[in-house]
């Protein structure tokens, strides 16, 4: 099935009733979430390890599917898509980023960021010039030509917020995005990604342990128990 | 320092237990194909040993059987020498007893194969040869009853005679009849052959006063070698003194080329078994390679790691050996017990033969598998055994560039070796330097992958396209994978295409060698490789006269045997001038008629120039009609039909050296509109036993001898096939690592939205680069490997030579193939790269 065409809808990202469930002899990961979010905004969610941060992350991007309720992402319900019209949507309106980069260690700093728009397709030189400015915000623009594995975690993570802005999406998805790097490079980077995020206008998910890290945020919720509530507003 | 030993491989045993038992846990599909690639290997190898090690057995047993307890055998040219000889000999004082025979081999009527007949001296032969002819006891006395024989139980059982029935031989052109008194023991001799009374034996077959055999005892204290020099030298022209080791050594170095060529073939499967060893073992470290690293990191000393994973070649190497050594002695038994011990060539079937079991020669081959697996596994143990484990555990492929540079100056000295053993002669008759050779050109080759693949990737150019960038790059940085994956394309393919080239080329020459041979509309013969049936003049002239034939050519072939230790040669009498015979055969080299002065002009087959050194232009001395005859060599001509040599001469100089005008093959070219079949049957209405001669139309005789060649080659077809297979297993075996490698890669890839065809595009796009990079390049080496097996191995193997053919068709068709089921392969080995695993991988951290 095709995207359908979206409705108007203030919201980048609705969840309703979202619920998931891996065993039916096993209580639901995440049962009944409600949840908003629009443009500019950026949240951050907390939780222990194995309430089902994770699988949160993976339903709002469509990589796997619910077993109840919705996920309205640009006003398109993702249960209503196939697989090839949910990955052109992400393609299109997500960015990731991830606890493990996740750079390709065989491709240049440059070719790692232009990944989102050769996949959408984006001429040159409109292709060089957005993935040069993006280099360039993210603090990282003379090290372009270098392979990603001969570089430093932080700057690593770096290309990956690039990579995750290079196209303007309208979603960006973090996963932990500090676990692998020091405090100091931490906040660099929480600090870059919250800035990108608000300058690209996008809506920002932020999945963190760390409370310092969520505190970067807008607002902060806690994942518990397969429910979402409100912890308390960030910065 | 034991006590030392003993702890470090205890260690290393309970680690190996630990990783072997997770290898079995989680590749057992690759596990079971790796053993299996092995165990074919040592199947092949077994199984032609013990096939043709029973084949020989029976012949040396057979042999035995019929030269006896005799210490010096003589012997005459097939039409004998006058018995006069035998009351010479049986006279010297040195000699204790000596027993004439006329040996035979009798045509048939409606029989392809001729039986071998003895005629003998029943009494004399029951104390030279008691084991064949003591246990008749009273029925030697029917021997002497005119026209009677005895038959061997295979012999009865293939004719379907029992005692009392009738016989009938063809002489000449004409059948007689003989009476069967008797069967010998089951035991006594197990391939067909019958017994006359030497007396009654010379009637029959038309050879009064003439043996062409006598076996000699002689008494104790005599020295067999020094009596047979004296005698030898006292003996007529064409007549030797023999020991009987070489009767029985004769079968043995007739098929020594064949059974050493079966021998590489199983050698090539085997090397192919360890190859896949290696590449298993290349991917397993690879995939471990953090873990290995982590188990140094933990205190797992170098040696301790070496020996763990040579260890896990080794075992999956025994296992392959063991299951291969069961397999060969099962094929064997089937071989011998349904095709009578027929490995492709007709000298190795032998009747009777049964397997036996020798316990050392069975360990050597488990021994040899187990090495060759081992010896696979050691390569990749040894890299593993030396990375850092601080660099392993950050994981990378990285080092490949300095390792493929040192590779690469390996490679390309074994090249040159490769080409400079392609120079030496063969070692007792065999092409032991090729086969060297093409082990130096394969392991060469391959060890030049890895620069070669870092060049041409270095060439490709950025396109632009997501899909097929990320996938040159991917291959560019992970020159390990990739060259692990071509090797397997390399070494299957390019064993496949030289293979392919040499059948090809064989199969060509083949084709216009009978041509060459076969240009009359019809060609006949009596049955073939007796010496009792014939055609007289009168007889050819009857052909000759038959309504529709316009022209007939008769020949007349015959054995001589010119050096006791090697088999006879064949002598072939045809055309009725010395040009007309030069004109008709396929010469390679010659010289101008009429040749120079020294005798009249022979054309000698490539196998008897190699054999017995004789040169173009000199003197070749033949012994025909009792005396030395000296001919000159004015020309050298590609025989496919004799291994042991065969020498053509003018039918007017044959007849005027032996007075034998009778002829035993022909052709005919028959009028325009002539009907073909007609003439046939009108040709065996002719003759009392006509149903008995062999005609066929060259047609005809070119379709079956290319079927003949296609069965003979059948099993290289089989080999061939399995090397694709292997090779296709190791592009799987590549993919499936490299996509387990690359998991959370594609996760990433499928988060940012490239689609699960775009993923499927990119492995498609790195097996195609792979296998058409692989595809080439074993185009090219196998087309190397082909002139060593066409110039080399072939030449110094059966000595005949061979015009280089290539197939391209076919060739481009299989290349297509392998670079379209590369591809297929790869992509269905990563097809978990687009899974949801593959997804849930990118939260994964090691």
């Amino acid at each position: 099935m095709r995207a359908r065409h979206p409705v108007a809808d203030p919201a980048v990202l609705r969840l309703e009733n979202l619920g998931k469930r891996f065993s039916p002899d096993r209580p639901a990961i995440l049962g009944g979430i409600n949840l908003e979010l629009r443009q500019g905004e950026y949240l951050a969610v907390m939780g222990e390890s194995g309430v089902g941060k994770s699988t949160l992350l993976n339903l709002l991007a469509g990589l796997d599917r619910p077993d109840a309720g919705r996920v309205i992402l640009e006003g398109v319900d993702l249960s209503a898509l196939d697989d090839d019209a949910v990955t052109l949507l992400r393609r299109r309106a997500v960015g990731f980023v991830f606890q493990a980069f996740h750079v390709l260690p065989y491709l240049s700093v440059m070719q790692n960021v232009v990944l989102p728009l050769d996949l959408l397709g984006v001429k040159e030189p409109q292709r060089s010039q957005r993935a040069a400015a993006m280099l360039a915000a993210v603090g990282i623009a003379p090290l372009a030509a270098r392979h990603a594995r001969e570089l430093s975690g932080g700057e690593v993570q770096r290309i990956a917020i690039a990579r995750a802005l290079v196209h303007r999406p309208r979603l960006v998805l973090a996963d932990e995005p500090t676990g692998n790097l020091d405090p100091r490079t931490a906040a660099q980077t929480l600090a870059l990604l919250r800035d990108q995020i608000k300058d690209h206008g996008a809506a920002g998910v932020l999945i963190t342990h760390s409370r310092t890290a969520a505190e970067t945020a807008d607002r902060i919720m806690l994942l518990d128990d397969g429910a979402l509530r409100p912890l308390s507003q960030g910065a | 320092m034991l006590k030392i030993l003993a702890r470090e491989s205890g260690g290393a045993f309970a680690i190996w237990r630990l990783l072997m038992l997770a290898q079995l846990r989680e590749q057992p599909m690759r596990l079971l194909v790796t053993v299996a690639a092995i165990g074919l290997g040592v199947a092949l190898g077994a199984a032609v040993y013990l096939v043709s090690g029973a084949a020989l057995n029976e012949f040396g047993l057979a042999t035995k059987r019929l030269v006896g307890e005799a210490d010096v055998v003589v012997r005459g040219p097939r039409e004998g020498f006058p018995e006069q000889l035998y009351a010479t000999t049986a006279a010297v004082a040195t000699v204790s007893m000596a027993s004439p025979v006329l040996e035979v081999e009798a045509a048939m009527p409606g029989r392809a194969q001729p039986l071998k007949v003895l005629g003998m001296d029943p009494f004399r032969a029951a104390t030279l040869q008691p084991a064949l002819i003591g246990d008749i006891g009273g029925g030697l006395f029917a021997l002497f009853q005119p026209d009677s024989i005895y038959l061997s139980s295979s012999a009865a059982q293939e004719l379907q005679l029992r005692r009392g029935d009738s016989l009938q031989v063809i002489v000449g052109s004409a059948p007689k009849t003989l009476h069967v008194v008797g069967i010998l023991p089951e035991g006594s001799y197990s391939q067909p052959l019958g017994l006359m009374d030497i007396a009654s034996a010379q009637l029959t077959f038309e050879q009064i006063g003439r043996l062409n055999r006598i076996d000699l005892r002689l008494r104790p204290g005599v020295d067999a070698e020094a009596f047979r020099g004296i005698l030898a030298r006292t003996l007529p022209l064409g007549v030797l003194a023999i020991a009987p080791q070489v009767e029985r050594d004769r079968a043995v170095s007739v098929t020594r080329a064949y059974r050493v060529n079966l021998n590489m073939l199983a050698l090539v499967a085997l090397w192919t078994g360890a190859f896949l060893v290696f590449s298993t073992q290349s991917m397993a470290v690879l995939r471990r390679r953090r873990s290995l690293a982590l188990l140094r990191a933990l205190g797992l000393t170098r040696g301790q790691l070496q020996l763990v994973l040579v260890g896990e070649g080794a075992v999956l190497g025994a296992a392959g050996s063991l299951a291969g050594v069961v397999l060969g002695m099962a094929v064997a038994a089937a071989i011998l017990r349904f095709l009578t011990g027929d490995l492709g060539n007709g000298q190795l079937r032998a009747l009777g033969a049964s397997l036996h079991i020798a316990a050392l020669p069975l360990l050597a081959f488990f021994a040899v598998g187990t090495a060759a697996a081992g010896v696979g596994a050691w390569l990749p143990a040894r890299t593993s055994a030396r990375q850092p484990p601080a660099r392993a555990l950050k994981g990378g492929d990285r080092n490949h560039a300095a390792a493929a540079r040192r590779n690469a100056y390996g490679g390309a000295a074994l090249l040159g070796l490769g080409a400079a053993l392609c120079e030496l002669p063969a070692v007792g008759g065999l092409p032991v330097f090729g086969y060297a050779a093409i082990a130096a050109l394969l392991f060469g080759a391959v060890l030049l992958v890895p620069t070669l693949t870092v060049h041409a990737l270095g060439w490709a150019p950025r396109t632009h396209y997501v899909v097929a960038d990320t996938a040159v790059a991917q291959l560019r940085e992970n020159v390990g994978l990739s060259t692990l994956s071509l090797a397997s394309i390399i070494v299957s393919f390019s064993l496949m295409v030289a293979m392919a080239i040499m059948v090809y080329s064989f199969r060509a020459s083949f084709d216009h060698w009978l041509g060459k041979l076969l240009p009359a509309d019809l060609q006949l013969r009596v049955p073939f490789g007796s010496d009792t049936a014939y055609w007289s003049a009168a007889d050819q002239a009857t052909i000759a006269a038959v309504e529709g034939v316009a022209r007939a050519e008769f020949r007349r072939t015959r054995q001589l045997l010119l050096d006791p230790a090697r088999a006879p040669v064949t002598l072939i009498a045809r055309g009725a001038t010395a040009a007309q015979s030069a004109q008709e055969l396929p010469l390679v080299r010659s010289l101008e008629l009429p040749a120079a002065a020294g005798g009249e002009p022979v054309w000698i087959s490539e196998a008897l120039q190699d054999l017995y050194g004789y040169e173009l232009g000199g003197p070749i001395d033949l012994p025909l009609g009792g005396v030395t005859r000296r001919f000159t060599v004015a020309g050298v001509w590609r025989d496919y039909a004799r291994l042991a040599g065969s020498i053509v001469i003018p039918r007017p100089a044959y007849l005027s050296a032996t007075g034998d005008g009778s002829a035993n093959e022909g052709s005919l070219w028959l009028d325009s509109g002539a009907n073909a079949g007609r003439i046939e049957a009108a040709i065996r209405t002719r003759f009392a036993r006509g149903d008995s001669l062999e005609i066929l139309t060259s047609t005809a005789l070119r379709e079956r001898s290319l079927q003949v060649f296609d069965r003979a080659f059948a099993v290289t077809y089989a080999m061939e096939a399995i090397a694709v297979v292997i090779g296709l297993t190791g592009v799987s075996f590549a993919a499936s690592s490299t996509a387990l490698a690359r998991r959370s890669e594609f996760g990433m890839l499928r988060h940012i939205g490239m689609l699960r065809r775009q993923i499927f595009g990119m492995l498609a796009s790195e097996g195609l680069l792979t296998s058409a990079f692989g595809v080439a390049y074993g185009l090219a080496l196998g087309t190397a490997l082909s002139l060593v097996l066409v110039y080399v191995i072939n030449r110094q193997s059966f000595n005949w030579s061979i015009d280089l053919a290539i197939p391209v068709s076919q060739l481009a068709i299989l290349s297509a193939t392998l670079i379209v089921a590369a591809a297929v392969t790869a992509i269905w080995s990563g097809r978990a790269a687009t899974s949801q695993d593959a997804v849930r991988a990118v939260g994964e951290d090691w």
